[in-house]
């Protein structure tokens, strides 16, 4: 014991070699200020990226303001699809866009957790690192392909389930009434748009549950808790508040999509209705801007901006209250 | 009714590399066992052996057998979950499940095995775990709060009551009071003293005092050096260990000359 205590000692005596000495003196001031110079490119830079996005921001709130605005007081003769008032036609297009978005995420939510939990946690690790990569490309397809597919391969081959669907499950609203024989229904739209979605989801998804403590699988799988009840216990509630940033990212990329939609969906005007496979179906408001712009002119192209107004909000509040969910995940510890 | 282990030739690799080579020792029941040794020897690893916590780690293995009262948890058809419910574990920085209250952290592993609880047998099982993890008086008019709301001492006795809620035969410490201060220290010492009545607990400690002041038996373990696998090197009574050891390896690391 003394040995090593005053080995020890022993070398507190002198500096190692290859250390300076301390210097004494030495200043704690400089000229110019306390900000070097990288610090300030930094600074500026990232502060002009922040006042860009909030100029962007700001430039296209405004423009939507100016010119969709007036079409909010515009009677009949001046409206697309000859409405009688802006609202009746924004009504229905604004249903259109967050039914057919909101039923892409009930498709892809649970699909695209499956997809992620199979490459975090099931998957032989030698596939786990490509199948993510698929996923990432998948994310990266330009939706005009998706809506090809759509169009040319998935609806025809749904047309027949929608038909044994009414015929078998027609008193369940949702399949109510007659079915599409073409297969280009509002469904048909939002599963190309549940497609599209999946692998930005599953992406996030993949991310948070691949940064699960391993300190909580371990508590729960050292309960005797089998590797599906380890996920629930440690690896959900960890992710919750990731689950929905994806959901959330996947929502903004259905609500703005516009080809997938315009190319399948074959819409009626002013239509409301919760029905699923019908041959009418209501139209979504970036499938109907994309649709009418070309030939609108006057007070036309006024009412197609303020329907961008209409998705400009809904994008903001749908945004906000997913914030306060995360928020309110993240107040609980998740 | 608690258990005795028996550790047979057993070696511990992660991958490629062996960390713990050719270890056999019998534990008795209701006794606690410390496992001492220098950072690396592999006293974790064999620790996590015990319960097959060992192999959650990709690429982890083991060969030889481990045996909890007569049967070999290696053997084929044996299910990891079954041997957890009966070999408890505790680890070295307290994970109570961060979004559960403390009542549902006692209960955590209790659900797993009885779906249906009813409020009055939760209740029961929360005050019994509580009371014997020495926790009760502190937490009883809070059980609602979040397990993440405690102190980190507390903490760890509510993992304690955790593990021993689901009634295991056996106790496995990783370590659990490097993450504590000596009062929360002391705490879990004084507990463990009246786990030995009920349970076979094995604790991993790098605190020798603790290792003398608590244990039946100690188990010292080492390595020839680095990339070489664990060894164990002594295991005797603890008065043996830290008074007359037969190694002189054993001798110089509890003596604080480590070489």
């Amino acid at each position: 014991m003394g040995t090593v205590l005053e080995d020890r000692a022993s070398v507190g005596q002198a500096s190692p070699p290859g250390l300076r000495a301390p210097t004494p003196g030495r200043p704690m001031r400089r000229g110019g200020g306390t900000e070097r110079a990288g610090d300030r490119v930094a600074r500026t830079a990232a502060t002009a990226a922040g006042a860009t996005i909030l100029v962007a921001l700001a430039g296209v709130g405004l423009f939507l303001l100016a010119r969709g605005l007036p079409a909010v007081r515009a009677g009949q003769g001046d409206l697309p699809e000859g409405a009688s008032s802006f609202w009746q036609l924004a009504g229905p297009l604004a249903f259109g866009s967050i039914w057919a978005a909101a039923l892409a995420l009930v498709f892809a939510i649970p699909v695209a957790i499956g997809v992620a939990l199979f490459i975090t946690m099931y998957a032989p690790r030698r596939f786990a690192g490509p199948l993510g990569a698929i996923v990432d490309v998948l994310a990266a397809i330009p939706s005009v392909v998706y809506g090809l597919w759509g169009l040319m391969v998935f609806a025809p081959m749904t047309a027949g389930l929608y038909g044994w669907l009414a015929t078998h499950a027609g008193w369940f609203p949702l399949f109510a009434g007659q079915p599409s024989a073409t297969g280009r229904t509002i469904l048909t739209a939002a599963l190309v748009l549940a497609v599209m979605v999946l692998p930005i989801i599953a992406a996030v998804c993949r991310e948070v549950f691949g940064q699960t403590p391993t300190l909580a699988v371990e508590a729960a799988l050292a309960l005797g808790a089998t590797k599906w009840e380890m996920i629930r216990m440690a690896v959900f509630p960890f992710a919750r508040s990731g689950i929905v940033s994806g959901a959330m990212l996947g929502l903004g990329r259905a609500l703005g999509e516009t080809m997938a939609i315009a190319m399948v969906l074959s819409p009626t005007p002013f239509l409301v209705t919760i029905r699923l496979l019908g041959n009418t179906n209501p139209n979504t408001i970036a499938a109907a801007i994309a649709q009418n712009f070309p030939e609108a002119y006057g007070m036309e192209i006024n009412a197609l901006i303020g329907l961008g107004l209409i998705l400009f909000v809904i994008t903001f509040v749908v945004n906000y209250l997913a914030r306060r969910m995360v928020a309110r995940g993240a107040r609980q510890g998740a | 009714m608690s258990t005795a282990i028996d550790i047979t030739s057993l070696n511990a690799y992660y991958g490629s590399f062996q960390a713990v080579a050719d270890v056999s020792l019998t534990i008795a029941p209701r006794s606690i066992t410390a496992f001492i040794g220098p950072s690396g020897c592999g006293k974790s690893t064999l620790l996590r052996t015990l319960n097959r916590m060992h192999e959650v780690i990709p690429g982890a293995r083991v060969t030889g057998s481990v045996s909890v009262d007569g049967e070999d948890v290696y053997a084929t058809g044996v299910d990891p979950v079954l041997v957890r419910q009966r070999v408890g574990m505790v680890f070295q920085r307290p994970n109570p499940f961060p979004t559960m209250s403390i009542r549902d952290n006692v209960l955590a592993g209790v659900r797993l095995q009885r779906r249906r609880l009813s409020r009055h047998d939760g209740d029961d099982v929360v005050e019994r775990s509580l009371r014997a993890a020495g926790l009760w008086d502190e937490v009883r008019d809070r059980l609602g709060k979040p397990g993440s709301s405690l102190s980190g001492g507390q903490q760890q006795r509510l993992c304690i009551a955790r593990a021993i809620a689901i009634e295991p035969d056996v106790l496995l410490m990783d370590e659990p009071c490097s993450a504590l201060d000596p009062i929360s220290t002391l705490a879990i010492e004084d507990l463990m003293a009246g786990l030995r009545a009920s349970y076979t607990v094995v604790i991993v400690t790098h605190n020798m005092a603790q290792a003398a002041r608590i244990s039946d038996k100690t188990a010292f373990f080492t390595i020839d050096g680095a990339r070489k696998p664990g060894r164990l090197v002594e295991y005797d009574d603890t008065t043996t260990v830290f008074t007359s050891p037969s190694q002189q390896a054993t001798a110089d690391y509890v003596a604080g000359r480590f070489g």
